[in-house]
């Protein structure tokens, strides 16, 4: 068989039982977490009976296990429950898990493609400079500023950023409240700032790694060989490190787009930008485990397929796993 | 590593350098003469870290946790750095956040290695079941958002400064435990491995003498980048409602606290954010001298 | 009066409604005498006093989750409360910013012979969003909402009293209660309870629909709420739009007014709030509330069952100390009784309990001890700087010989695990308008949410006592022996009332703050307008 379809094959079948895994495990510490849905949402004001009423109502005094068992067999059927707070409904309609989950993904997508589109790009032509121009100026200051820059916290970038292009000099807006029906130039604009955030985040570790990775090559014979042939190092390095340095560097562009999806709750909360992120910090304190389940699932799903991918990458660009003997 | 119990054991050769084989600390100085500038300035940054955060108690002007003033006094006069929204002093709260930051970090840091790398290794080096087991386990707890396990971790465990250190080393373990055990594959298929194991070595041997010497590099790579990655960590849990709390003083949770102020154009949250980025710089300069003077790269 | 000052005093009241022009105006002035720059400024003066229509309010909110919805049995915090309670909706009656209540949608209420029973009678033509009339059945549903055995209202023990609603004719409700209750018509002021329309025998909060100012537009719970004026209000509203949006990060929220996205947030920094003054274009808003922080002890639980050990304790925190680091002078020191002092009856008990560790000392010998060792489980999720507050007692506390160990409790499911649970702890009341809804709900044997398990029979009797009592002299009485006996004996340390500090830009103008809840009252969309 093809080596990219076996690996293809063979990850998508081991996602499946790693989503379901991390089900089981999300399962367990929500279950594990002090108090419930009920509690959590009634908060102070929870009487006994109130907590009671909530609990029959949403089958919170069933076992875990039945109620993990009913959503993993809704989940095979395509149907991922609905929230807890259906219990309070919207003009009617139950508040169905994929339909929370929804609109959140495609606005966490779409700022994770405005970094990516302007990072990727970015850190490799920095590092592949840095590489090329290694232990010069431009080398340690690049090497400098995106140390200083990947040790800061995201909401402290964030706040820098606000302070100088929102409220000093207010070309950009500080609130990426988007709605659906908003115009896509509107909400460019109303992004720009979470997107610089984020690229700065991680620009610096993609840059590292894609210098890091030309570098290690460059000590290989075969490139030596061609520098003893009289190669320029520019030439050196784009004909013959580079095509053999995509598979470390495509490993670290996965990580950071995984990032990207996943791990930007902080500027969502800074930005005030309804991202999926948001939704699940909000479930997990509010005990929605419908919703954490859906989103964890999301999360979990984009990891898998990131990193899939890059495997790919790695594949393709060796020819020795390409075309195995 | 090796190379230290090796002249350890011989006390002799080392108290007569022959020609070639100088003294330990000739050979140090040999090799940090050569460093580059960025190198020195990174050592001497991390030395000046190490000295403030074991000498705080005596260098701090006043205690960790003490009420000494009114609440943000400015800076110069009797506060240095000015106080805090309690009246804690700046200044020693930035020596203390040294101490247990940095302690923190490395613990941390140490403790996912030792977790991830020895997972790793073992993974590589037995291969089969174990390595199945272990590698799907991973999987598993790379693709749960870190942050937000962690927090949820936290609030079941209760966030102790111990609790803390072990969550975020058991889920930073799962990338140790991934680099170390590719690397580690790819030393393990040596020859020099299978001789080891023919000679009949012990598995803890050969992992300790002949596989780690050789995939240091990048795991020490690595180790400098994690290793500030914990301070990130903390302060972003700080952020979320959980992470070390107060009286202790530390960097990442000093940031979110006076993180407000930078809108208004104020410096001091620049204090423990710089005191980390500085840290990091230094941390980074010298582990690029490592693997610059290990890629065997001679420019 | 000179005829041309009549004619300036009438053209200020024309501005206002932006009936007179600028220069209309200042023309007036010039002749009743006045320079030009003192006629400029008088017309502006006039023209932010009166309320004008117009306008696009956004404000921001520091509260909000993914699981609000548009049930009144929820509204947990502001981002419910705000728009939907206090924009969206009206109740029978209407608390205003000098805690006297007026009717709303009632327009007259009346007690029974002996306050146990209520007569509310619906204003004339009013009517919901929809142009449906309210109809004594509307009243009725909205009020059993609440009731009945399973109920997941927040406002349910609050109705706890309530024994039978009944029509009485097209336009009246009868009320009656199984005890007298002089307070009802502020109960039912209380925000989970807005008048909604029946639909089914249910009642209909699912579509939005009800009285209030604001009609329901756009809703993404937890992200934003978006409404337009009610043309056909039974009162005035003066913004075109209202946009309330979820912003927890205070530097965000903080960011986003002085940056000119928001007109209005709610909770403003403490800590850069000096630094925030100085902006030219932000207004600070402080009102002291009915709110305030506690840390009630169990009073069936040793060592806190020794009326002398609550005393010395309640010696021995410096209160000043605390409102000065930890709410940085925005709150006012407590006195050991939870009423507050802007409602009606409450008293400053003698003596006053400052910080004073010689007395502690003497309390603390009295009740036969040298020294103390005890625990106060705290959280942030109790009030925001309870962490703080409780480091500072615990060093208030040395010099009276007691050793307060501080317990970190996780601020999840705090309310649950430690409140009411662990023997001391810190907690927070938003506030009750009457000393009756305060003490039923807080200290009255039996009560669900008595966190001090204060059972004090004379203190109880009161308690009836006063709710039958109509006489106004008598009650001032009664209450001020209870609110006595609280600062006495009772187990709640009353850390502090807190303030409400809000920002504003200077475009937006308002009369008199309400303190009773956030946002004037709740009603900030209602009674504010665009200078």
């Amino acid at each position: 068989m093809n080596p990219v379809l076996r690996t293809i094959l063979q990850r998508l079948g081991l996602g499946i039982a790693t989503l379901f895994v991390v089900s089981i495990i999300i399962s367990l510490t929500i279950e594990m977490l002090p108090g419930d849905f009920a509690r959590a949402v009634l908060g102070q004001s929870a009487t006994p009976e109130t907590v009671a009423a909530f609990q029959r109502e949403i089958g919170l005094d069933r076992s875990p296990v039945v109620r993990y068992f009913n959503w993993i067999s809704g989940v095979l059927r395509g149907d991922f429950g609905e929230s807890y707070a259906s219990a309070g409904s919207l003009a009617g309609h139950r508040r169905l898990v994929a339909e929370m989950i929804g609109p959140r993904l495609l606005n966490t997508l779409f700022l994770a493609g405005a970094a990516a589109l302007i990072a990727v790009p970015l850190s490799l032509f920095l590092g592949f400079m840095a590489a090329l121009y290694r232990n010069s100026f431009f080398d340690r200051a690049v090497n400098v500023v995106s140390l200083t820059s990947i040790s800061s916290p995201e909401f402290f970038l964030a706040y820098i950023l606000i302070m100088f292009l929102a409220v000093k000099f207010p070309i950009f807006v500080s609130l990426a409240s988007i709605t659906p029906n908003m115009p896509f130039l509107d909400r460019l604009h109303a992004i720009a700032l979470p997107t610089l955030t984020l690229v700065l985040v991680i620009v610096a570790h993609m840059m590292r790694m894609t210098r890091a990775a030309i570098i290690n090559l460059l000590a290989s014979p075969y490139i030596e060989m061609s520098r003893l042939k009289g190669a320029r190092p520019m030439q050196v390095i784009l004909r013959h490190a580079l095509p053999n340095a995509w598979a470390p560097i495509a490993n670290v562009i996965a990580l950071n787009l995984a990032y990207l999806v996943v791990g930007v709750v902080v500027v969502e909360v800074v930005f005030t930008y309804p991202g999926i992120g948001q939704l699940m910090v909000d479930a997990v304190s509010k005990r929605d485990l419908p919703v954490v389940q859906g989103c964890a699932l999301v999360f979990a799903g984009t990891y898998i397929l990131l990193n899939l991918l890059a495997d790919i990458v790695t594949i393709v660009s060796n020819p020795r796993l390409l075309h195995p003997r | 590593m090796t190379e230290s119990a090796h002249t350890s054991d011989r006390p002799v050769a080392a108290a007569q350098p022959l020609p070639g084989r100088r003294s330990r600390r000739a050979r140090v100085w040999r090799v940090l003469r050569k460093a580059p500038p960025t190198a020195w300035f990174g050592l001497i940054v991390i030395g000046l870290y190490l000295f403030v955060a074991v000498g705080a108690p005596w260098l701090a002007p006043y205690p960790e946790s003490e009420l000494v003033g009114g609440a943000f006094e400015p800076w110069g006069g009797q506060f240095l750095l000015g106080t805090d929204q309690l009246g804690r002093d700046m200044l020693s709260r930035l020596i203390y956040g040294a101490r247990n930051t940095v302690g923190i970090a490395f613990l941390t840091t140490m403790l996912s290695f030792l977790l991830g790398g020895g997972l790793g290794l073992m993974a590589a080096i037995s291969g089969g079941w174990l390595d199945q087991v272990l590698g799907r386990a991973v999987d598993v707890l790379m693709s749960i958002p870190q942050l937000i396990f962690a927090l949820v971790l936290l609030s079941i465990l209760g966030s102790s400064i111990v609790n803390l250190i072990v969550v975020i080393a058991v889920l930073d373990s799962t990338r140790v435990f991934r680099l170390s055990r590719s690397v580690a594959q790819g030393v393990v298929v040596m020859d020099y491995v299978e001789a080891a194991r023919l000679r009949g070595e012990k598995l803890p041997w050969i992992m300790r003498r002949e596989i780690l010497p050789n995939i240091m590099p990048p795991l020490v790579a690595e180790f400098g980048l994690r290793f500030c990655f914990v301070f990130l960590t903390i302060s972003a849990l700080s952020f979320l409602g959980l992470g070390i709390k107060p009286p202790t003083a530390d960097w990442g949770s000093m940031v979110r606290d006076n993180a407000a102020l930078i809108t208004y154009g104020d410096v001091t949250p620049l204090l423990p954010a710089g005191a980390i980025a500085l840290l990091t710089v230094a941390v980074n300069f010298v582990v690029d001298w490592f693997l610059h003077k290990t890629s065997g790269l001679r420019e | 009066m000179s005829e041309s000052m009549e004619k300036l005093k009438l053209a200020e009241k024309l501005v206002g409604r932006g009936k007179v022009s600028r220069r209309q105006f200042v023309q007036l002035a010039l002749a009743a005498g006045l320079t030009a720059g003192a006629a400029e400024t008088m017309f502006v003066k006039a023209a932010r006093a009166e309320p004008k229509k117009g306008g696009f309010a956004k404000f921001g909110l520091a509260h909000g989750a993914t699981t609000d919805s548009l049930d009144p049995a929820g509204y947990p915090d502001t981002a419910t409360q705000i728009p939907f309670a206090g924009a969206m909706s009206n109740n029978l009656t209407e608390v205003d910013a000098d805690g006297n209540i007026h009717p709303d949608v009632a327009e007259s209420f009346e007690p029974g012979d002996d306050a146990a029973t209520w007569v509310f009678k619906i204003r004339n033509g009013i009517t919901f969003h929809n142009g449906k009339g309210v109809t004594p059945e509307d009243v009725i549903i909205s009020f059993q909402h609440h009731m009945g055995p399973d109920s997941k209202s927040a406002a349910k023990s609050l109705l706890a009293d309530v024994k039978e609603i009944k029509a009485d004719g097209k336009d009246q409700v009868v009320f009656t209660l199984t005890g007298a209750n002089a307070d009802f018509p502020y109960v039912a002021s209380e925000y989970h309870i807005p008048i909604m329309p029946a639909k089914d025998g249910k009642a209909d909060w699912q579509s939005g629909v009800r009285t209030g100012a604001y009609v329901y537009g756009e809703y993404e719970p937890g992200v934003r709420a978006h409404l337009t004026r009610n043309p056909n209000y039974h009162k005035t509203a003066w913004f075109d739009e209202v946009e309330f949006l979820t912003i927890p990060d205070v530097t965000a929220r903080t960011a986003a007014l002085t940056a000119g996205q928001l007109h209005w947030i709610s909770r403003a920094d403490l800590k850069t709030l000096n630094l925030l003054k100085r902006d030219p274009n932000v207004n600070i808003d402080e009102v002291t509330g009915l709110g305030h922080y506690t840390f009630p002890m169990l009073v069936d639980a040793a060592p806190f069952d020794n009326v002398d050990v609550r005393t010395a304790l309640k010696y021995a925190i410096n209160r000043q100390d605390i409102v000065d680091k930890v709410f940085l002078g925005h709150a006012a020191p407590g006195n050991d009784n939870p009423i507050a002092p802007s409602v009606k009856f409450a008293i400053d008990p003698e003596p006053k309990h400052t910080y004073d560790p010689e007395k502690a000392k003497f309390h603390l010998k009295k009740a036969g001890m040298e020294n103390l060792k005890v625990n106060l489980s705290v959280a942030d999720a109790a009030f925001n700087g309870a962490v703080d507050a409780a480091v500072l007692y615990q060093q208030h506390a040395k010099a009276a010989g007691i050793d307060i160990n501080v317990v970190r409790e996780p601020n999840d499911g705090y309310w649950d695990n430690v409140w009411l649970k662990k023997p001391w702890c810190a907690s927070y009341w938003g506030g009750r308008p009457t000393c009756d809804w305060m003490f039923t709900t807080t200290y009255a044997k039996g009560a669900a949410w008595n966190e001090t398990n204060f059972a004090h029979p004379r203190f109880n009797e009161l308690l009836i006592q006063g709710r039958a009592e109509t006489d106004e002299k008598k009650r001032a009485a009664i209450y001020a022996e209870m609110q006595q006996i609280q600062h006495d004996e009772g187990g709640a340390i009353v850390l502090v009332f807190n303030n409400y500090v809000d920002a504003s830009s200077k475009k937006l103008a308002h009369g008199k703050i309400a303190g009773n809840w956030e946002g004037d009252g709740f009603k900030i969309a209602e009674r504010w307008w665009f200078a």
